[in-house]
């Protein structure tokens, strides 16, 4: 190898700083510290504040400060290793502006709607907040409050706040931001396997000959799981990586078969491939007898629009849109035999040589194979289309459940399965995958929350997109907001989501660590205690519940949500917000206070403060006077145990670096619904979908319908948002610290060199990207590391400057109401 | 560059005034925004990727160290590494780049192996380069040395 000139750049470079640190040597080496009383660190295990991969951490504190953080060895998960964000960690909780004390808008010494932020006490805070509550309640009713929360609560603060709403408030309107990415991936799982979460866990890696990754960049939206596909590729030759996305990515580097297809016709491609295994032969014919049903679904269902919306007025069934009749395996073969290889192509882009070696990797019988998803499928008008189609696929074959054989949904939040989707925290749910509507499962909640019966309401409540619509209408006009930052993350800010917040009617407490654009837009900012601040429980995308200990002291007037939930519910009394005839007819609860209905209700004050380990702050459970959190988990976990969603005992969790449920007799289960492997799968069956009442799954008849905007003559481009690497969600968190500043500090357009100049734009040039809602100005990147084809652009969200929700369009999933980020029509011009 | 750096001074500003438990404008409250929710600013021009090729200190021992010169254009895919040509055992000899840490030759057990290991293939999703921009707002993290100072 020959040095060319860089390397001897590098080379000098190198002797120069040496020469620097020869230098410095002689005083560095003097002040070598060699007692070890001196040079200790307290270490402990967390898991990772960021995404759903669940890697588990060492965090070292010391003087009450963390002071590094690095992969945890002993983990299943991530072995050792970090992702960039992950090794900085330490530094995510000392940006320089953490909220220290409540705050409200305020002129001469008053609320004003108008006024600026004013530094306020806890009780003013909170009886501000109680007087507006009650008052709104008082004259509308419960559904006129409402709360947004996130995937990345706790498990305690997520129980509590579903507490607080529907056993407290009486109102179903409360939904996390898990509604923006995990929604459609829920609503298949639930219409397909009547159960929700993965079947598999993360061993499949190890075990799979191919992977198929449809809409997910993994190498950095799941960085350390990309670290486990890599290592299978590399390790092991015959293994091959297939990459499925409307725009290159990163994840293309590793790919053998890289598929770049027009959006929306993901549809259509994994219709083709069921009829391309139907036609081939390779219906694993056994399987499908003894564990599959087959439906088709609605169609023309419509895009979650306004009613007002002309797309959502031409839609013929949207009253209907989850609805599906049986049909047999005849009918659905004949359903999907349109989707012959010469059509799809056409319509796709993929050429048909690669859609085939595509759909051989699944019909291959001697093949293990593991689809991978997340936002492509999950923010999709018809994303939980997307997630039924591919478990199709997956069910004609008969690979599921076993090694290696894994249809795997991945999840964004590091807590969007644990608290989210577990806990219930969506405006339909309750806890253990029950619903509102379902009678038996109110009952169920009421009897385990000790609450009588009318309080939870039978109709769900306002979902995160209709919550921001109703804000706007005037029809709730109290909202709490924890944990996330939705006035940036949400799409058609704009038209929907400024104009909802800044409503005159309309009251906005905004709960956080860090002064977001979602503070910028509220009436009252409440200062939030982050990640080992507190004691916490996150559930990872393999069912895999971590728990920490509180390490260090939150900043100033800091105070977790748990915290902040649980006083907040003292200053209300059932007599307050509960209708009359429910308390006349349970006498006994008249004039207690929501705290005391919910949080002394026997189970969650049950244990005492000597239960916790002394060794770790626990500053709730000092308040309190017991410790909440084991009492709301213990109480939490009676909805699970023993209906396929058992956890173990609280005090286990704290020994171990995870336990994927569901735990029976203390033991983990890996892969559900296999016999031998999950034990609630009867002996003799061999597989068992025990979530449908007769243990067999769903494949379903989908067809492929277009999205609701396309580019067309004046908004000629598709524009996709998304993620990069170096930053979480909004970047709230992972723009407070330098190096992950430095390396991604604003967001840029990433479009084709060519479309960059018939516009006649350069590298670097300042543009406008301009929709039909909003426009917003950014950079031309025409390099790096995502490559768009002619025709469509990539904005990234995580910059509080560059809101590109501005331009995004809210069009949701009719059936899981979630929104499609990935896809409308903009046009962009010179700035 | 401007914009950024006049952000930052509003930044400072901001925190100062809630040091001091004062009032804060709506708009002067998102540290990273600065400007009214209905308005979009021009962003800052792109600014130059850090490639003095001089070693940043690390944080704490573990953290993955930033990569002082640009990646630009580099080959990182299933046919090649371009890091590799100098970073490893073999190369950092001649190339006098630092040889990646041993860590990368152990396995998911930490076993050694003969060579780099599959797990650590693509050095991005731990290693970044640094531009030449100014946080707009700073970070009080304490590095554990400077604890220990404090301590003695």
């Amino acid at each position: 190898m020959k040095m060319n000139r860089r390397d001897f750049m590098k080379a000098n470079a190198a002797m120069a700083a040496a020469s620097v640190a020869g230098l410095a040597l002689p005083a560095a080496a003097s002040n070598l510290i060699t007692s070890s009383e001196q040079t200790k660190l307290e270490w402990n295990k967390a898991p990772c504040r960021f995404c759903g991969t669940g890697c588990s951490v060492i965090v070292a504190t010391r003087d009450g400060k963390v002071v590094a953080t690095h992969g945890d060895a002993k983990s299943e998960v991530n072995k050792g290793l970090n992702c960039i964000k992950g090794y900085f960690l330490s530094k995510i909780m000392y940006g320089k502006d953490r909220i220290q004390t409540p705050m409200m808008r305020m002129t001469n010494g008053q609320y004003d709607k108008n006024g600026e932020f004013t530094p306020i006490t806890w009780d003013t805070a909170f009886d501000t907040m109680a007087a507006k509550w009650k008052k709104t309640m008082k004259e509308k009713g419960p559904t006129a409050v409402g709360m947004f929360g996130s995937g990345q609560w706790t498990v305690f603060e997520g129980y509590a706040a579903v507490k607080l709403m529907k056993a407290g408030f009486g109102s179903n309107n409360i939904d996390p931001n898990a509604r923006h990415c995990m929604a459609s991936a829920v609503g298949g799982f639930m219409r397909t396997f009547g159960i929700d979460e993965p079947m598999g866990c993360y061993d499949d890696m190890e075990a799979a000959d191919a992977f198929v990754l449809w809409g997910s960049n993994m190498a950095e939206m799941h960085p350390i799981l990309w670290t486990r596909v890599t290592d299978r590729r590399l390790s092991a030759p015959h293994v091959k990586v297939a990459v499925l996305s409307t725009f290159e990515n990163r994840s293309f580097d590793l790919a053998d078969l890289p598929v770049v297809f027009e959006p929306q016709t993901d549809l259509a491609i994994l219709n083709f491939i069921a009829n391309y295994i139907i036609q081939n032969n390779k219906v694993n014919k056994d399987f499908v007898k003894q564990h599959v049903n087959f439906r088709k679904g609605q169609t023309d269902i419509g895009y979650g629009l306004r009613a007002s919306n002309p797309l959502q007025q031409k839609a013929k069934n949207v009253a209907t849109a989850g609805s599906s009749t049986a049909i047999d395996f005849e009918e659905f073969k004949k359903f999907v035999a349109d989707y012959d290889v010469t059509s799809v192509s056409k319509l796709s882009g993929v050429s048909e040589h690669k859609l085939i070696e595509l759909a051989e990797l699944y019909a291959d019988p001697n093949r293990k194979v593991t689809s991978f998803w997340t936002m492509g499928f999950n923010q999709h008008t018809r994303g939980v289309w997307c997630n039924n189609l591919i478990y199709n696929i997956h069910l004609l074959v008969g690979k599921i459940s076993t090694p290696g054989n894994s249809p795997f949904s991945l999840t964004g939040q590091p807590s969007a399965c644990g608290t989210a989707r577990e806990v219930g925290t969506f405006s339909h749910r309750l806890p253990a995958d029950m619903v509102v509507t379902n009678p038996k499962h109110r009952a169920a909640a009421q009897k385990i929350w000790n609450i009588p019966e009318g309080i939870i309401p039978p109709k769900p409540g306002y979902h995160a997109v209709e919550q921001n619509r109703r804000l706007k209408d005037g029809d709730l006009n109290c909202y709490w907001v924890q944990v996330n930052n939705n006035m940036q993350a949400a799409a058609n800010m704009n038209e929907e989501g400024l104009p909802g917040y800044r409503n005159p009617e309309n009251f906005i407490v905004v709960s956080d660590a860090y002064p977001t654009v979602t503070t910028q837009a509220a009436d009252m900012i409440l200062p939030a205690a982050m990640w080992v601040e507190k004691e916490g429980a996150y559930g990872n995308a393999e069912r895999r519940t971590q728990f920490w200990h509180q390490m260090v002291k939150a900043p100033g007037e800091s105070r977790s949500d748990l915290w902040q939930l649980m006083e907040f519910s003292k200053r209300f009394t059932t007599d307050e917000v509960w209708p009359k005839e429910v308390l006349d007819a349970n006498p006994q609860f008249k004039g207690k206070t929501l705290y005391q209905v919910l949080y002394q209700n026997g189970n969650v004050e049950k244990f005492p403060l000597s239960d916790m380990d002394s060794k770790y702050m626990n500053d709730e459970a000092n308040h309190f006077g017991f410790y909440a959190q084991k009492g709301l988990f213990e109480e939490y976990a009676q909805f699970g145990r023993g209906r396929g969603h058992d956890l173990a005992d609280f005090d286990r969790y704290h020994e171990e670096h995870g336990l994927r449920w569901p735990v029976v007799n203390g033991v983990e289960t890996k892969w559900r619904y296999r016999e031998g492997s999950d034990p609630y799968v009867k002996a003799g069956t061999g597989f068992q979908f025990y979530g449908k009442p007769d243990g067999k799954a769903v494949i379903y008849a989908l067809p492929y319908e277009p999205a609701p905007e396309s580019p067309d003559e004046e908004f000629d481009l598709w524009l996709s948002t998304g993620r990069v690497l170096e930053h979480w969600h909004s970047g709230s968190m992972t723009q407070r610290v330098p190096e992950l500043y430095k390396a991604f500090p604003d967001a840029v357009c990433f479009m084709h060199p060519e479309d960059a100049k018939k516009r006649g734009l350069r590298r670097g040039d300042a543009i406008k990207v301009i929709s039909r809602r909003g426009e917003i100005k950014t950079r031309v990147e025409t390099r790096g590391r995502n490559k768009p084809p002619v025709g469509l652009v990539f904005v990234p969200w995580f910059d509080a400057s560059q809101l590109i929700n501005k331009v995004t369009l809210d069009a949701t999933d009719p059936l899981s109401k979630q929104t499609d980020f990935k896809k409308c029509a903009i046009k962009i011009v010179k700035a | 560059m401007k914009t950024r750096k006049i952000l930052s001074v509003i930044a400072l500003v901001g925190l100062s005034m809630s040091a001091m438990a004062a009032t804060i404008p709506a708009d002067k409250v998102a540290t990273l925004r600065q400007v009214p929710l209905d308005i979009e600013p021009t962003p800052p021009v792109m600014p130059k990727v850090d490639n003095t090729d001089v070693e940043k200190a690390r944080s704490y021992p573990m953290q993955p160290p930033v990569i002082p010169h640009k990646i630009d254009g580099y080959q990182i895919d299933l046919k090649a590494n371009k890091c590799m040509q100098c970073h490893s055992r073999q190369s950092s000899t001649y190339s006098k780049a630092p040889m990646v840490s041993v860590t990368h030759y152990m396995d998911r057990d930490n076993n050694f192996l003969a060579t780099l290991s599959p797990r650590r293939y693509f050095c991005t999703q731990c290693h970044v380069p640094q531009v030449d921009a100014k946080p707009l707002v700073g970070n009080d993290f304490v590095d554990l040395h400077e604890l220990m100072k404090k301590e003695k």
